[in-house]
């Protein structure tokens, strides 16, 4: 039986973001069914044309993440996606608020979700939070 | 005829290398055998779990110098 993840994204910081990127690339390219459900500060690094870096939790992030060779968060999730069907859905309450619309989002995101349906979905799969 | 492919993974770090050889495999024929060349120590454990996992073979693992040279067959 397929091994299913569900990855919660909600913050904005480099470490978590890049820890989720992780998570869903290796698992789902390596065959698991893997949901990214991105909300809060998460959202805006995801959306076409944004590049700015996330702010750092600590020392890790502000030096280690940035050495040449080390994947970054927005390349692990198109990898994801693209080597692993991964589904990465933005939160619908996060779209909403932050006035965006399907489309205004990087070309591997799935429609606005709402939790309802997510939490529906994610129901008997391991379940990450970052 | 199955093809020897070198796969150049040294200087990225985790998960580049294993993501690098999953792309490669996944244009491969079955019956070709892959060389990842990494730097990065957690590729030695990583590739032959992920190996075992998709079911392909492991053919050959070891450390040069610094580089490990992983080999992978295509089973399926």
């Amino acid at each position: 039986m397929t091994n299913r993840i569900s990855i919660i994204c909600m913050s904005g910081e480099h470490e978590k973001l890049q820890m989720a990127a992780m998570v869903a690339s290796v698992g789902a390219a390596s065959g698991d069914d893997v949901t990214v459900f991105f909300s809060m500060n998460a959202v805006k690094y995801f959306v076409k044309g944004n590049e700015d870096s996330a702010p750092s939790e600590g020392e890790f992030g502000a030096t280690a993440l940035g050495r040449e060779g080390v994947p970054t968060f927005r390349d692990l999730f198109q990898q994801a996606a693209e080597l692993g069907d991964a589904a990465l859905l933005p939160c619908s309450m996060a779209m909403d608020l932050l006035e965006l619309k399907d489309g205004d989002l990087m070309g591997e995101f799935g429609q606005s979700t709402g939790l309802t349906k997510f939490l529906s979905d994610a129901e008997g799969s391991q379940v990450f939070t970052f | 005829m199955s093809e020897h492919k070198i796969i150049d993974a040294k200087n990225t770090y985790c998960p580049g290398p294993l993501m690098e050889l999953i792309r490669c495999m996944k244009q491969a024929e079955v019956g070709d055998t892959l060389e990842l060349l990494s730097t990065d120590s957690g590729t030695a454990n990583d590739v032959p779990e992920w190996v075992a996992k998709i079911g392909h073979e492991l053919v050959h693992s070891e450390q040069i110098d610094d580089v490990w040279h992983v080999t992978v067959k295509k089973i399926k």
